[in-house]
């Protein structure tokens, strides 16, 4: 046990379960549309999603490959042999009577993630167990009337669950493993993970005890869909349980939901009203089988994993905050990833600090793509070798930098056309820096008097005459060697 | 009694325009009416089978090619959704559901051309052995009235007897389409588990439903599997099917090495049915078979499993009819705890009732490894004591059914005896293998002997059944 965890002498025990959707085009079981965002009500359903009579499921096999690449991403086993079972509960939002999924035998075992704390340390949790179900639908309960509404849109959705080992300790390693779950799903490309429509949502086991060797009574808080809520779930818990026990109340053990506008959890249902859900295997859907070829051939196509992509990126000198913004968007970090391999280290960060500043925020206000990006990344590295030579000014290197990506064009091409070169022939600046001189006399005398700093005001003035071109470092070279300084 | 021609004579007749889809169907339609008093039928489709036998007539005066069985009729058991029909598998719970799709072989049939005329009585969700178990109504047997026609695919076995259609579509669980066409006197074919699609068809257990097929010889039976086996990409259950014409079946029985369980040829089988079979041996041996006594010994256990897997998977099947989206519905629930209850109270009869409760408590938490899993246990060393024997024999013959049709109310207070009837025909289906039951004899209560093949031989049992019809 670590001492850190305690929290009013208790020792908090956390463990969570992730339905991650996969994104297949069709449900898991039917040859229907998966994607119920903009749909209206019951419109994306077959004759499965509504269980009539008769119908059959019939595996969508594009959940295998999607499967292995999570299970890769996870550190996880991949199951020779899998099956799906019957899980079985009356509820007007499961057509079926029953919802398919994996109990006895799922797709993916003994997995491990590493996430990583603020302080730099990580926190090491072990997946139990990852399995695929068919979602259920959705349903309404209008406010006050006395009906209820069901829309099996969601029904048969493919979903993968992901169980954690309780290896968690505090809210802080929580969100630092459902965090590093949702980076491992996006960059797996498994999940179009987007967490407002719920494609991953999130059941939290809290426990807390006074022996660090024996769990608590937990409580299972369902349905989060925010890292927040999460987190806050956690908080919650602890505290509450720790109550709960410091007034010798038992913890019952329940279901628990979040209510977000009062930022605290609520029971649910008890155990008491625990289902017996009488799995057995279904017999309508012959097992899955994956050989370790298949498993080889997607290991080879498998993109490199944030935690590497973090060691490569410290490895430019980039602080942390930077770090963690590349790798939270695969397309920005594949880019940065592209030039740091093929190229020199300094090339590499200056390419990177576009990326995290000027190009992220024409991203942002969606006047490039990340694809027009890295479409054009030689002439990004053309461009800054041209400000490390000096040939642009930082100031025109951002303007080069847009027009490059927007127009797919080479940057010196560019450069000239814009007339934004910068100009280093000393015959040529000689002759503005006379000019300039002659038209600041007190500011020349000034100079001459030993106040050195008013050379930069000349060098802004040559820099003025000459639109931007000048080549700084040489005009006040010129400046000097005039005044004699 | 059915006085049709072969299928396939019908057929040419049809394609040749020596006869018309339409009179074929009138003619079924007739004799639908003529014995209406067997009830064997839940609802006749004379405006759609009328309005296709006129589109085919046409096609044909068109020069069209119309399919292998054009202008055949047929009749479905009523837990076949075929389109715009309505479909109840004899069950209150279903009354008034219309299917809006169709079951795949249906689908097979009516593009070769055969024409769906009536669904045949049941007993509910094909449970029993007697049709007895219908929720509407008792089917009589074709041979005597006051005698049950057996089951579940009652209705079908008398309608083909009757000669209400060439054929008809059974389904075969546990013995739904042998054991009636013991009973009635007809051919009752279960195939290879997976050689026709499910799709479309009400659920009874998953693991050993296969569709039927009820004809008056075993050639007709061959000729429309020809057009329904196959694979199905609805059904993931379906297996390849073979590249051979099912329906070319000719063979001699001659050197064919033939067993006769011993297990199924002791107590509980009535002499007639004995002596029945007994002759049907000598049958076999006159025309040049090599007939062998075989012991099965874990085969006396069949009964056992079956009636722990097949309710468990009943019970499961079943949850989908929760009195919310189509059927039954109970009027004025209070809340949907309520609703599920009542529907489910009112709308199931005793018998599916009294399944539901056995599987769902097999597969209860803390009874599970006891029964189900331990009757999964058995039905694999079945399996392998199958395998063993076909490596000695080609067939397994037997009796169908351990007595002759029993009188209508009989066995209808004693469910454990309604079970018994299934004691011959459950091996097949826990195995997946094909059997028949063919006729034994043409004068008297009819009995059937069963005829049981390994996986895959479906051509060879036919054969081998229709080569016994001709020496017979």
């Amino acid at each position: 046990m670590d001492k850190k965890y305690i929290v009013d002498g208790y020792y908090p025990t956390i463990g969570v379960e992730c339905h991650v959707q996969l994104k297949t085009a069709t449900k898991l079981f039917a040859g229907v549309g998966n994607d119920a965002r903009d749909a209206a009500p019951n419109t994306l359903i077959s004759p499965l999603c509504i269980g009539l009579p008769g119908t059959l499921p019939v595996l969508n096999e594009a959940v295998i490959p999607l499967s292995i690449k999570a299970g890769l991403a996870l550190k996880a086993k991949i199951a020779k042999i899998s099956h799906f079972d019957r899980k079985h509960y009356f509820y007007p939002d499961l057509p079926l009577g029953y919802q398919i999924t994996q109990y006895e035998r799922p797709i993916i075992f003994d997995g491990t993630v590493e996430a990583l704390l603020p302080n730099k340390e990580s926190v090491h949790v072990r997946i139990e167990r990852a399995h695929l179900e068919a979602d259920a639908g959705k349903s309404n309960h209008p406010e006050g009337a006395d009906y209820s509404l069901v829309d099996l849109n969601r029904a048969g959705t493919p979903l993968l669950e992901i169980v954690s080992g309780p290896d968690m300790h505090n809210a802080q390693e929580v969100k630092a493993y459902v965090y590093e779950l949702y980076l491992l799903m996006k960059y797996a490309d498994v999940s179009d993970v987007d967490l407002y429509h719920g494609n991953m949502r999130f059941d939290v086991n809290v426990s807390v005890s006074k022996d660090p060797n024996k769990l608590g009574t937990r409580s299972e808080t369902k349905n989060l869909n925010s890292f927040r809520s999460v987190e806050k779930t956690v908080d919650y818990e602890i505290k509450r349980q720790i109550e709960l026990l410091k007034k010798s109340k038992p913890i019952v053990q329940e279901t628990r939901g979040w209510d977000d506008a009062k930022q605290k959890t609520f029971s649910q249902r008890t155990k008491e009203d625990a289902h017996d859900y009488r799995y057995f295997p279904d017999p309508d859907i012959p097992p899955i089988t994956i050989t370790d070829e298949e498993v080889a051939i997607i290991a080879k196509d498998m993109p490199i994993l944030p935690s590497a992509l973090r060691d490569h990126f410290i490895e430019l000198g980039l602080d942390d905050a930077s770090v963690a913004t590349l790798v939270d968007d695969p397309n920005l970090a594949a880019i940065v990833r592209y030039v740091q391999e093929g190229h020199d280290k300094k090339t590499a960060h200056t390419i990177a600090n576009w990326c995290l500043g000027e190009l992220t925020r024409r991203v942002n206000d969606n006047e490039i793509s990340w694809q027009e990006v890295a479409n054009v990344i030689p002439y990004l590295v053309e461009l800054a070798s041209m400000v490390d030579e000096a040939k642009v000014s930082s100031t025109a290197a951002k303007e080069l930098l847009i027009n490059c990506v927007k127009h797919n064009k080479d940057p010196l091409a560019l450069a000239k056309e814009l007339d934004l070169l910068q100009v280093s022939d000393e015959s040529e600046l000689v002759l503005i820096v006379e000019q300039v001189l002659s038209q600041q006399p007190k500011a020349v005398n000034d100079v001459k008097n030993g106040e050195l700093k008013v050379i930069g005001f000349l060098v802004g003035q040559v820099m003025k005459a000459s639109k931007g071109k000048a080549n700084p470092e040489t005009v006040q070279m010129l400046i000097k060697s005039q005044l004699g300084v | 009694m059915s006085d049709w021609l072969l299928i396939r004579e019908l057929a040419k007749q049809v394609q040749s325009g020596s006869t018309t889809a339409l009179s074929l169907v009138q003619k079924s339609l007739s004799n639908i009416n003529k014995y209406k008093d067997h009830k064997a039928i839940i609802v006749t489709l004379e405006d759609s089978a009328i309005k296709k036998a006129k589109e085919l007539d046409l096609q044909i005066k068109d020069g069209k090619k119309v399919g292998e069985l054009a202008g055949v009729p047929f009749i479905a058991k009523d837990n076949y959704l075929v389109f715009g029909s309505e479909t109840t598998a004899a069950s209150n719970i279903l009354k008034g559901f219309t299917a809006p799709y169709q079951s795949t072989v249906i689908e097979r049939l009516e593009a070769a051309g055969a024409i769906c005329v009536a669904k045949a009585n049941l007993d509910a969700f094909a449970h029993g052995g007697s049709t007895e178990n219908s929720d509407f109504f008792t089917t009589k047997n074709p041979q005597d009235k006051s005698r049950v026609p057996g089951g579940s695919s009652g209705g079908s076995a008398t309608s083909v007897v009757l000669g209400m259609a060439p054929f008809a579509l059974g389904t075969d669980t546990g013995g739904s389409s042998r054991q009636p066409a013991s009973f009635s006197g007809c051919v009752g074919y279960k195939p290879t588990y997976g050689l026709m699609s499910r799709w479309g068809i009400v659920a009874m257990a998953s693991s050993t439903d296969t569709v039927g097929i009820l004809a008056n010889n075993t050639q007709d039976v061959a000729t429309v599997l020809q057009v329904m086996a196959g694979k199905d990409s609805y059904d993931s259950t379906t297996v390849e099917r073979s590249k051979d014409n099912y329906a070319n079946i000719k063979t001699s029985l001659k050197g064919k090495r033939i067993g006769l369980i011993k297990e199924q040829m002791g107590n509980g089988v009535e002499k007639e049915v004995l002596d029945s079979v007994n002759n049907a041996v000598n049958t076999f041996k006159k025309a040049g078979a090599q007939v062998t006594e075989v012991s099965l010994p874990s085969l006396p256990l069949s009964l056992a499993v079956y009636y722990i897997v097949v309710p468990a998977e009943i019970s499961s099947n079943l949850s989908r009819y929760d009195g919310q989206k189509y059927g039954y519905s109970a009027p004025d629930s209070k809340d949907i705890t309520d609703s599920y209850n009542e529907s489910r109270s009112i709308g199931f009869g005793k018998e599916a009732k009294r399944r539901i409760m056995i599987g769902t408590y097999v597969l209860s938490s803390g009874y599970y490894d006891a029964y189900y899993k331990k009757a999964q246990t058995v039905r694999t060393k079945l399996i392998n004591e199958f395998n063993d024997i076909f490596s000695k024999v080609d067939f397994l013959i037997g009796p169908t059914a351990p007595t002759v049709a029993f009188k209508i109310g009989q066995n209808a207070a004693d469910p454990l005896q309604m079970y018994l009837s299934d004691v011959m025909t459950v091996g097949a289906s826990l195995v997946g293998i094909p059997a028949i039951s063919v006729p034994t004899k043409v004068k008297g209560l009819p009995v059937g002997i069963q005829i049981m093949a390994p996986q895959h031989k479906d051509k060879e049992l036919l054969a081998v059944a229709s080569a016994f019809e001709e020496a017979r």
